[in-house]
């Protein structure tokens, strides 16, 4: 067996030992046979990524899945530059996870439950990153959403908890509804769900097109759509975005697990895996730039006006993906994936910060209600200070890097480009703004909780900071790999995703590469500014333009009403239907008439059965007698043996 | 030499007493003699056929037949003991505790 098998076998091992033995033998040391088996995958992960970046490529089936006639389906593994930097993300992200879970869980009750999901989950986003093939996709694509569910559900008695792990579940199905309709789509064009075969064959399709309601559709498009809606739900892309900031109802630990490493990466790796499919479609090509310029937009002016720490950090989350996918679209797969590698580091570092600061404040979300925290946290100031620093693209740290790849090859990316590259360098704006506004008013200033609040402050303990610390060393360097050659780097990065992910036409000069990464820095520093000048010198400002543009301000505030719209159009009529229709009368009279008939036409029958049962031996020894008589008349008369 | 017919025909008129007691009498010892009846006009004609076919096999049956006998006896009369201790009756038209 090949080293790289145990990659996502291990995490599954942890799950097995700790969901069978964790209840009633390690208890509170749940936390060995996870951390672990994720710390063997990480290992072995990095491994084998130095193999892939000395130019193996891996492409192995290990087991026979299911045979049907020409249907085929195995459990194969495809390590590819691609999957190898994810394997690298998950890996370690889901490590540093585990082992800052010790200090921030340590005294739950479901302390082996937790861990025990935790692993499963890091299991399932590893087959879904490894598959060769559509279905093993499907299936860790499945089991993230499962996984998602337990771990957003994880304080089940919690009402709210349990109806967001419900949200999530129910809105991932949408659009795995979708995703699933797309690799039926695939098997029945092409005869197999395996990449290579898929994509060798996929151009055959190209000006194919087929009949639906009337229209004549292309079917690439077709195929490339019914796949992004898969990754539109699983990254929470506009306009199946709701559930992730709900999501947070979570432990903090699986926030950062989900926002960084597990859940809402899926989507962004899937359509770069699938970018030969997505490349032959102009028209998906520009659906999928579309709907992450629009959420990258309209998730960064959410984050604005909100006042949860957690919730702001989800809205970044979403605009990021928006990001990601902005760059999918217009065919800068890498940058997009390049962006992925490094958003994963700085966002689950703002995430376990946030869990930090949680920690200290007693479970206090409100920003509002914080502020001055940095002389009590000072290693979390520190880090959490990085990863902001970080998302905001100032130049040197991680998310500079990546966030410019996409910027510049927005710009080169035709009039769809263009138009993307303007709303992204917006939102780039918007996001040092509000990643600053939680600095700003979290940790500097006057605090501003309840005095027993700021009694307990106090530094979280070693294995919760240890992870930050580990994190802010990604935040900064994880896009040292991709430095443009502009800034007289190699660019590693794209070089080593060209074989997978290509590597779109550049028209434009170094001037222009300069200029474009001149105006993003500007934003950066701009946006930070004013949140400096809002938030601590003149803190009037705010209020001020909150009061005067209360019309906006509100809608900001409901979050574009979202929530309110579902509930309206599919939550509500579904309870109608379910309360109205289903309840009574398809369960009430057909499913409960026919189980409670069948019963009843049995106790009639058998009402009339009793009868015959008199107690009285004589009439037993007359029938008897009778049968005995007829049966012997039968044999000696009718001849009947 | 008393012929066959007449040891049929006493096998008959006991088994018909036996039968017609059994269906009839409602006294529960009487309803035992009266299977004992029937089996024993059957060993009578097993026994005559017996003799008559020079075949050994119809005796070797009779001592079966007395051994049910026997067996049904013991376990009849210990039922009509226990059910006079519980409840002292002996008629079976008293006894309809299995009326459904």
């Amino acid at each position: 067996m090949e080293q790289y098998v145990l990659i996502p076998l291990l995490p599954l091992v942890a799950f097995v030992i700790n969901i069978l033995l964790g209840k009633s033998i390690l208890r509170d040391k749940a936390h060995w046979p996870s951390v672990l088996a994720v710390l063997g995958s990480f290992v072995l992960a990095v491994m084998t990524f130095a193999e892939v970046a000395g130019g193996k490529v891996i492409n192995q089936d290990i087991y026979s899945w299911i045979v049907s006639g020409s249907f085929k389906a195995s459990v194969g593994f495809l390590i590819d530059p691609l999957s190898a930097i994810m394997l690298i993300v998950v890996t370690s992200i889901s490590l540093l996870v585990h082992i800052y879970s010790i200090g921030y869980m340590h005294g739950d009750k479901g302390y082996y439950r937790f861990f025990a999901y935790l692993s499963l989950f890091t299991f399932s986003m590893l087959m879904l990153v490894l598959a060769n093939n559509l279905l093993q996709l499907y299936f860790g694509w499945e089991a993230v959403g499962l996984c998602s569910y337990f771990l957003i559900g994880y304080y089940f008695d919690k009402k709210s908890a349990s109806d967001a792990g419900k949200k999530a579940f129910i809105v991932n199905r949408f659009g795995d509804f979708g995703f699933g309709l797309g690799v039926i789509m695939i098997f029945l064009n092409l005869g197999s769900i395996h990449y290579a075969d898929i994509f060798g064959k996929i151009g055959m399709l190209q000006g194919q097109t087929i009949g639906m309601f009337g229209y004549n559709v292309d079917l690439i498009t077709l195929i490339a759509l019914l796949l992004f809606c898969g990754a539109v739900g699983k990254s929470a892309q506009f306009p199946l975005h709701v559930w992730l900031p709900d999501a947070m109802e979570g432990p903090t630990p699986v926030s950062a697990l989900i926002h960084a490493a597990t859940m809402v990466t899926a989507g962004v790796f899937m359509v770069a895996r699938f970018n030969p499919v997505f490349s032959l479609s102009p028209v998906a090509m520009g659906v999928v730039a579309i709907t992450g310029a629009v959420t990258s937009l309209f998730a960064a002016t959410i984050a604005l006006v909100q006042k949860d720490i957690k919730r702001i950090i989800a809205y970044s989350t979403v605009s990021q993906l928006g990001y990601m996918f902005l760059a999918c679209g217009v065919g800068a797969y890498g940058a997009g994936v390049f962006h992925l590698f490094t958003h994963a580091y700085f966002k689950a570092l703002l995430f376990l910060g946030a869990g930090s600061v949680m920690h200290a404040m007693s479970g206090e979300l409100d920003i509002y209600k914080m502020g001055g925290l940095k002389k009590y946290m000072p290693v979390t100031y520190w880090t959490f200070l990085i990863a902001s620093l970080s998302i905001a693209g100032i130049p040197g740290l991680a998310g500079f890097f990546s966030k410019d790849e996409i910027l510049w090859l927005a710009y080169n990316g035709g009039t769809v480009g263009r138009i993307v590259w303007v709303i992204g360098t917006v939102v780039a704006a918007l996001t040092a703004f509000y990643s600053f506004r939680i600095i700003f008013l979290a940790f500097h200033g006057k605090f501003r909780g309840t005095h027993e609040q700021e009694h307990h402050l106090h530094e979280s303990p070693k294995a919760m900071t240890i992870p930050l610390m580990l994190l802010a060393v990604g935040a900064i360097s994880a896009g040292w790999l991709g430095i443009s050659e502009t800034l007289g780097g190699g660019n590693f990065i794209g070089h080593f995703f060209q074989p997978v992910l290509g590597h779109p036409h550049v028209h434009a000069g170094e001037d222009e590469e300069l200029m474009v990464m001149g105006i993003s820095i500007a934003c950066a520093v701009g946006g930070i500014l004013v949140s400096w000048i809002f938030y601590v010198l003149k803190p009037e400002i705010p209020k001020n333009l909150a009061a005067n543009f209360k019309g906006i301000y509100t809608v900001l505030w409901n979050k574009y009403y979202f929530d309110e719209l579902y509930d309206a159009i599919i939550v509500r009529p579904t309870m109608w239907i379910s309360s109205s229709i289903l309840i009574p009368v398809t369960d009430g009279t057909i499913i409960e008439g026919i189980v409670n008939g069948v019963p009843k036409a049995i106790a009639a029958f058998g009402e009339r059965l009793r009868k015959l049962q008199t107690g009285s031996v004589q009439n037993y020894a007359l029938i008897m007698a009778i049968g005995l008589f007829i049966l012997l008349s039968l044999v000696m008369f009718s001849g009947v043996k | 030499m008393v012929p066959l017919n007449w040891y049929i025909g006493l096998s008959a008129i006991i088994f018909t007493i036996g039968a017609v007691g059994f269906l009839i009498r409602r006294n529960i010892l009487i309803m035992l003699i009266s299977i004992e009846l029937m089996l024993n006009s059957v060993n009578i004609s097993l026994v005559a056929f017996s003799h008559y076919l020079q075949d050994i096999r119809g005796q070797v049956l009779v001592l079966f037949t007395i051994t049910v006998a026997a067996a049904e006896a013991a376990i009849g009369l210990a039922i009509v003991v226990s059910m006079f201790k519980n409840k002292a009756v002996l008629h079976t038209d008293e006894i309809m505790e299995m009326k459904g």
